[in-house]
This record gives structure tokens, sequence and C-alpha cells, in this order.
């Protein structure tokens, strides 16, 4: 049945495929020029994967997202433990916290330029920073939410703070933690783009500036595509990792 | 078995509570709702902050966490960790107490043997009914074979039947395990089945304490019958709004509309 839905939800996409095909081939939008149709975009990803060139470029990017998010997500969840579950660090941290947490992650883009210089730490901050602040939030959010009673109950069972944190308080945070990363995967793959294409030389963001100054549409179109799935690729695989781990107990677990 | 001695006891709610529950007693707390039944309880588990002193067998343990106070605590909304199945959470308070393995699975089988829920060991809360889920609770909180019980309306959401079959198997299993035990509720019925003795609470203090049969000589019985206080599963509004004494006096107010 599951795989059926999954069928059923490809048909779209592959009309919308079809019919930007013939709209381009019948010429009904000016300038094909700027508008190539999709099998000459399929060519394109075909020769650029080929001579290793997006093979290059996607690998940089995702090391760089794969290095950023796992560090960011790692500080978030660590500090959203100790601000949900310590009220003193939270009354202490939050007013920070709070202050940082609405400027966007290529706000710091020129600090961190400032700080970092141009190189291959400079996105990876920027991957960290935009990962930090929600997944810190959403884990704030889980454990603060997480019924007082469930912890009383631990307690008079005998465990210690350290076995209420780490056998009942983070388990039933999962839900809103796992919120975080999922939301964050597909956003650190938004900013590093952004990061790239302002200062590096490398990665899908630079391919992209270097084929808008070649002005090759269909390798835009390409890199666009690499970057929609990833996003896409990044969301599922925390969505299913939260899936596997929780829907067993919650009431309403949706994948 | 310990006995417990609670001297001078004040809080928010609790006032001047001077108890001495014996070694083994099913003591009954039994008082309407917001007397400060369930506030006495935490402050013997050491889950609230209070004046005065908590005695375990003559020791202060004020001082104790409550991980430390090693009571079984049955709350009054169960409170069954959603995402540990039924034996992990009968489990739960041998095995953060650093129990064997073997030791473990030993005491789990024979508690869900006991409770006649070995079928749903691998059910999660979510999926079990109200009586399923009051079996687990009672299960976990005697698992760690504390010497106290603490149970707060454990009967509470229950259907007659069920209600009934529970309180029979408290009953029993209070007479297997012989533990120190303390039962909250503001059931007539359960109050004066199950006690040794009864401590009837009323604003947070204790107004009248002893057997079940001395506190029903001096309430007047007519009193009780014509407001059908024994339906006191029917909720509030059909339970008697007061305990009245054969001299006139009220023991304690019951239920909120009358």
């Amino acid at each position: 049945m599951k795989k059926i839905k999954a069928v059923y939800s490809l048909v779209p996409v592959l009309v919308f495929l079809l019919i930007w095909e013939i709209v381009v081939r019948l010429e009904l939008v000016p300038g094909h020029f700027f508008f190539p149709p999709f099998s000459v975009v399929i060519q394109e990803f075909y020769h650029l994967t080929a001579n290793g060139v997006l093979i290059d470029h996607f690998l940089s990017s995702l090391l760089r997202v794969l290095i950023g998010l796992s560090a960011g997500s790692i500080a978030g969840i660590v500090v959203g433990i100790l601000m949900g579950y310590e009220e003193k660090i939270h009354k202490v941290a939050h007013p920070i916290f709070s202050l940082f947490y609405p400027i966007p992650a290529l706000g710091w883009l020129p600090i961190l330029m400032l700080w970092f210089g141009i190189g291959e730490i400079l996105p990876i901050m920027i991957v960290f920073v935009c990962s930090f602040f929600p997944v810190l939030y959403n884990t704030v959010t889980g454990i603060k939410g997480i019924n007082k009673n469930f912890v009383k109950a631990a307690r008079s069972l005998g465990a210690s703070e350290w076995k209420v944190l780490t056998t009942i308080v983070i388990p039933l945070a999962l839900p809103n933690i796992f919120t975080g990363l999922r939301l964050e995967a597909g956003m650190a793959w938004r900013v590093i783009i952004a990061a790239e294409m302002v200062a590096i030389p490398t990665g899908i963001g630079a391919l992209l500036m270097k084929a808008e100054s070649l002005l090759r549409v269909d390798i835009i179109i390409v890199c666009l595509i690499v970057l929609a799935v990833m996003c896409l690729t990044f969301e599922r695989f925390f969505l299913y990792i939260e899936h596997k781990l929780t829907h067993k107990w919650r009431q309403n677990a949706q994948y | 078995m310990p006995n417990i001695r609670l001297k001078n006891i004040n809080n928010f709610i609790c006032h001047d509570i001077d108890l001495n529950i014996r070694d083994k007693e099913f003591l009954v707390l039994w008082g309407a709702t917001g007397t400060g039944k369930t506030t006495l309880l935490n402050i013997i588990a050491g889950l609230v902050e209070y004046e005065g002193s908590v005695l375990f067998d003559g020791i202060p343990v004020d001082k104790f966490p409550v991980y430390k106070r090693k009571v079984g605590y049955l709350f009054q909304s169960l409170v069954l960790f959603p995402h540990l199945n039924v034996r992990t959470n009968i489990a739960y308070g041998l095995r953060v107490q650093g129990k064997p393995e073997s030791e473990v699975e030993l005491r789990v089988n024979e508690l869900l043997k006991l409770m006649g829920i070995k079928h749903l060991a691998g059910r999660f809360p979510k999926d079990l009914s109200g009586g399923e889920k009051q079996r687990v609770a009672l299960a976990r909180a005697t698992a760690p074979s504390s010497e106290i019980m603490l149970l707060d309306e454990p009967l509470n959401s229950l259907d007659l039947h069920t209600a009934g079959y529970l309180r029979t198997e408290i009953h029993r299993l209070h007479r297997k395990l012989s533990v120190t035990t303390v039962y909250v509720t503001h059931c007539f019925e359960e109050a004066f089945t199950l006690a040794d003795r009864v401590a009837v609470l009323n604003n947070g203090r204790i107004v009248r304490i002893g057997c079940p049969e001395d506190i029903l000589k001096e309430i007047n019985c007519r009193a009780i019958a014509e407001d059908g206080f024994y339906d006191c599963r029917q909720g509030n509004k059909n339970s008697a709004a007061q305990i009245k004494l054969k001299d006139g006096g009220v023991l304690c107010h019951l239920g909120g509309d009358r």
C-alpha cells in the first residue's frame, strides 16, 4: 500500500516534467536559451556526473553540511537538554540566546567572513549557526513539555537525576528534538548554497555561480535539482529515524 | 517493614499533621478532593517541600532525595512511561536501582503472573485499557520490593466491576507482600473495606483517625444512606455533601455541589 502511495505521489511530478518538456519543445515560452527542456537538463546532469565535476562540487557541499549540521545539532541538543532540565541554566542562557535566535543564518555571513576568513570553516560555521538555534529551542520545548509526573514517578522508583534524564526525559523529548533536526537538515542545504555562492570556490553554490557567469541555465537547473533532492533526502532521513525510534509508543505517530 | 512517623508536618496545604503509621499497616487517607491527601503522600515520598519531620523506623529522611526513600508510589494518573512497554515499565525501578538482569527478569515475570497481565508484556501503554493500565502501574510500583507503598486513588477512573476486582487484588497483594501501605481515596466503600485504620482529612488536617468500625460508630449512618454516599463511583455530584457525626457535628465535607 505504501509503495502504491509513493508511486501515486510521483505522478504529478512526472506530469509536470512532461509539460515542461512539451512547452519548451513547442516554443510556447519565449527564450529557449534561458529555459532548456528537461531532456537537455538531464543530458547535462549525465555529462557533469560522468566528468566528475558535479560529484566533486556535491561532495564538497555534502561534507560541509554533514560537519556543520552534526556539530550544530549536537551542541543544540546538549545545551537544549541543560536549559530544559535545569531551570537555573535556562534563566541565565535564555535571555542571551533569545537575542541571537531571530538573526537569520545568512546575517552572520559578513562577521563570520571577517572572523574566519574565506575558507572551509566559513560555510561550516554558517551551517552550525543555522542548525544550532532551532535544534536548541526545539529540544528545550520538548523537555519542558514533558509531564512532570513522569519525572516524579521515575524518581519515586529509585532513579537518580542522571537516570531520570537519560531514561525518561530525553527519550520523551525525542519527537521534538527530531522536529528541530528535520527542519534544519533541509535548511542547512539552503544556507550552504548561499555561503558557497558568496565566498567559496567549491560546492554546489559555487557551481551555480559559475554556471550563471557562463549563462548555462541547464547547469543552474541541474544544481537546483540536486539541491531540492538533498533537502528532501535529509528531511526524509530524519523523519525515518524519528519514526523508527518513536512510532511504537507514540499515540499519533506519522510517517 | 518500617513504620512511618510524621512529626508536626506543615506546608502550603497540610497543617499540623502528626501521624504514626504502623509497621505493615494498611492506612487509608480519606477525604474530599482538595483536602490534602495526595500532598500528604507526596510529603512521605519526598516529592514536595514541607516543614517538620518524616521518620522511617525512627530515622529522619527529610534530607533524603526521593530515590533514596525507596517508597513504591502508585500515582493517581498512573503515569506509565509511554515509551516503555509493559515489561520494561515494570522492570524500570529494578533496573535503575542496578539489580542484576536475571533478578529483574525473575521479578518481572513473577509480577506479570501475579497481576494476570502476562499476555500484555509486549504492549505499550497507549494500547492498554484503564484496568490494564492500573494493574501495570500497581505491578511497577510493587516491583522494587519497597517497604512502603503509597497508592493515590488507584481505582479512581475505573468502572465498578474492574474497581471491585482490583480492590480485592490490592487487598490480596497487601496480605501477600506485607508492606506498610498508605492508600488515598475519597470513596467511602474503598476506605472502609480496605483499611486497618482510616485517617479522615479535612482542610489539610487529620480530623479523625481510627479503625473503620470506630470511625463508623461516630458517623450518622442514616445521613450517609440518605445521601447515597455508598454510590461513590457516580462522581462527586451524586455523593454525599458531608459526613455528619451522631452528636450533630460534621466530620468532613465531600463532593462539590451540595
